[in-house]
């Protein structure tokens, strides 16, 4: 262009270069909106997947059947005694049962209603007959939990048309299904199995309950240590230490400790924490342990953030005005930091909640069934249990997979909205 | 200051480290192979219903991992028993005798076979171990389809997923395809896979693979028996025959739980845990696990192992590990 254009041809070389500039801009947003559509999109992706995999496994299908109490099986007096009554053959009543239900007489045939009826069915049985000692000796109708491939049946995941050897199902099998379809016997409830137990190796059985809480339990040790040990070294290394070669050395190897690979947080806690003070495998504590290894740097480093973010304006006035580094520390500093403090806890949290790697090196990822009732019992973690089910050959499992990664989301979500409330509560504006 | 605060974070560790070896575990610690757990997760969960005892604690660490935890010592701090896919190795032996695990009995407790499958949607194939080794090996000649391996194989270019080298069912499938129908004079060279893309390394991850061969259906994939039983509308397991030549009147048999159980299925493996004997008396319920694991209920022709596809042991094998169970019979 013309560098020694007239004065007439200067607006025009301006207005140009405007319209230049306002493309440029309009171009800009667009990229941005693309992007942002483009993230929106996997979002979803993502979300349908889950949430169309996942929500079947919510519900679970139930069948109503007769149970004769067989009085010779059943003796009235061990009903009110738990470990006494752990020992009627319940099976027996079950299969009994729900033979004379199907007619089903071949031992081949009572095989097959293995896949009709969940072996959980002698639980619910149990329950109902100590809760009604008066019907031993009666028939009574009761709804039992479908069989996992049956439940798949109702839920119209089985393909009917396939030929007879590649179905989960065979021909028998579904003429039952539809029998009891066709009398009114089924019925979809919600399935709180899922919500009461631990894993399983039936489907229909598996539930979250001891994944969660190991979860709670490990993020509870976590919290409890890294919180204030995270905050206590960012407020000496920002307010108090001196500044020489040591803190320095310090400060790089926080640094760098927040990009290691968490499974070597792992290797530590199994040398550490299990050989050397023989701290038993398994247990949600060492696994706190591990994780407060593994999210102490990114608390110092957002504490640190955030404490450096607070006006020296206010740390001013307050020593002017008498208050001791500390009391000013204290008083002023530390409240006006407290909601970034937070936030980089609830991320670092949140990160420690999803992790699987160091956890297996402490024998965290394991088939756990019984509930962790504290912190030294064995326990796994939500994450671990996805992964679990997701490596299991029975169909049933995929939806349960997809189940625990929407508790997983939820659990994560309930931790965000609390660091929201938290924030709001303790922000202040200047 | 500071240095007297370390000290005594450092003795308060202690006295909770020493605090926390004197908790005794009522629950028994399983470690050991992924390929056994499917079947030993069954065992425990049935086992933690019918009695009053813990569910036993059961780690998928693989095989090798697993005897590592097994052979680290004895006592609460230490795995109970040991899942693996394949035997002892004598080095892993002399890492738990140099421990002070000495008595340990051997168990074995079914069979597991390993599947070629491809999806339903594609021909069925009938192989030769043979066949399958030249269509799979570095020095078998690299056919790119199928029918340049045999002619009487269909027209199909050659795809096939094995598993990582870190699995137990790729050692297996290594051990009882590729070195047995191995043609070669140097035996280092028979295990040796193509590397022009023929053959490619999957993950771990069974139900991926499936999902795989349902879209390409050219691919083969290789999994355990349960794994193709649980996915038979999607993918089909070759009929395979031991025999070898050209002889067109071989008897290939499909994969199933009587092929197997019978060996007229040629690619299967034995399954088996290894238990420290000096454990039984100590862990709570150790005793009476050991004892389901045996019942004609949980590991005979009827019962709930073969439900989830385990291949049961001959009657005269059940008795004999039985009696390993029963009279707490010790490795030599």
């Amino acid at each position: 262009m013309n560098t020694h254009a007239s004065a007439a041809s200067a607006t025009e070389v301006v207005q140009q270069g405007l319209d230049k500039r306002y493309s440029a801009e309009s171009r800009f947003k667009i990229y941005g909106i693309l992007g942002i559509s483009i993230a929106m999109v996997f979002l979803f992706i993502l979300m349908f997947s889950i949430l169309s995999t996942g929500i079947p496994a919510f519900s679970k299908s139930k069948i109503l059947l007769p149970f004769y109490m067989d009085p010779e099986v059943i003796n009235v007096e061990d009903l009110a005694d738990p470990a006494a009554a752990r020992k009627i053959n319940l099976r027996k009543i079950v299969n009994d049962s729900k033979a004379a239900f199907f007619g089903a007489t071949e031992r081949a045939d009572k095989r097959q209603l293995e896949e009709v009826v969940s072996t959980l069915a002698q639980l619910e049985v149990l329950e109902h007959i100590r809760a009604n000692p008066e019907d031993v000796g009666q028939t009574v109708e009761l709804w039992v939990t479908a069989d996992d491939e049956a439940g798949r049946w109702y839920k119209g995941e089985v393909d009917e048309t396939l030929p007879e050897n590649r179905r989960p199902l065979n021909d028998q099998q579904i003429e039952w299904l539809k029998r009891l379809t066709a009398e009114e016997r089924v019925k979809t409830t919600f399935n709180d199995t899922f919500f009461q137990g631990g894993d399983s190796r039936n489907p229909e059985q598996a539930g979250i309950l001891a994944a969660l809480k190991g979860s709670f339990l490990t993020l509870i040790v976590t919290l409890g240590l890294s919180f204030p040990v995270g905050v206590a070294a960012a407020v000496y290394l920002e307010e108090f230490a001196p500044k020489n070669r040591f803190t320095d050395l310090v400060e790089v190897n926080i640094n760098n400790l927040a990009a290691v690979p968490s499974i070597i947080f792992g290797l530590l806690g199994l040398a550490v924490f299990l050989n050397i003070f023989g701290m038993p495998r398994s247990a949600p504590v060492v696994g706190g342990l591990v994780l407060t290894l593994m999210t102490l740097p990114t608390i110092i480093i957002s504490s640190r953030a955030a404490l450096r973010a607070v006006p020296p304006s206010i740390k001013d006035a307050a020593l002017g005005l008498g208050a001791s580094p500390m009391q000013t520390v204290f008083h002023h500093v530390v409240p006006l930091a407290l909601p970034g403090m937070l936030t980089g806890t609830i991320i670092g949290l949140a990160q420690a909640l999803g992790e699987t790697a160091p956890l297996l090196m402490i024998g965290m990822v394991a088939f756990i069934v019984d509930v962790p009732q504290g912190f030294t019992d064995a326990s796994s973690v939500l994450p671990v249990q996805i992964y679990l089910w997701s490596d299991s050959a029975e169909r049933a499992f995929v939806e349960k997979t997809s189940g625990g990664i929407i508790v997983l989301l939820m659990f994560l979500i309930a931790m965000n909205a609390m660091a929201v409330l938290l924030r709001k509560k303790f922000e202040r504006r200047w | 200051m500071i240095t007297r605060n370390i000290a005594v974070a450092a003795a308060a560790m202690t006295v909770a480290a020493t605090a926390s070896v004197a908790v005794a575990r009522d629950t028994v610690s399983i470690v050991g192979s992924s390929t056994v757990y499917p079947f030993a997760t069954v065992v425990a969960e049935e086992f933690g219903k019918k009695t009053q005892f813990n569910t036993p604690k059961i780690e998928s660490t693989g095989t090798g991992g697993g005897m590592k935890l097994f052979c680290a010592g004895l006592g609460t701090d230490h795995a109970d028993i040991t899942n693996a896919s394949r035997l002892m190795k004598s080095s892993e032996r002399e890492m738990c005798e140099s421990n002070g695990v000495t008595d340990i009995m051997y168990v074995k407790v079914g069979y597991d076979g390993i599947a070629f499958a491809n999806s339903v949607e594609s021909p069925k194939f009938n192989l030769t171990l043979e066949q399958i080794w030249t269509a799979m090996s570095a020095h078998g000649g690299l056919p790119a389809t199928w029918n340049e391996v045999d002619s009487s194989l269909p027209n199909q270019p050659i795809s096939i997923i094995v598993p990582p080298p870190t699995s137990g069912t790729r050692d297996a499938f290594a051990e009882l395809v590729l070195e047995e129908a191995c043609p070669l004079e140097d035996e280092d060279k028979c295990a040796e896979l193509r590397e022009d893309g023929a053959v490619v390394e999957g993950g771990e991850n069974d139900p991926l693979l499936v999902n795989k061969l349902v879209e390409n259906t050219d691919q083969f994939g290789i999994f355990g028996y349960s794994f193709l039983a649980n996915n038979a509308d999607r993918i089909q397991g070759a009929g395979i025959s031991a025999a070898s030549g050209q002889n067109y009147n071989m008897n290939y048999a499909d994969p199933t739980i009587d092929t197997i159980a019978s060996g007229d299925y040629p690619i299967a493996r034995p399954l088996q845990f290894y238990v420290k004997a000096a454990h039984l008396d100590v862990i709570p319920g150790m005793k009476e696990f050991m004892d389901e694991w045996v019942a004609e209920g949980t590991w005979g022709p009827e019962g709930y192992l073969v439900d989830a596809n385990l291949v049961p042991m001959p009657d005269a094998e059940r008795e004999e590990f039985r009696n390993v169970v029963q009279n707490r019979v010790v490795m030599k």
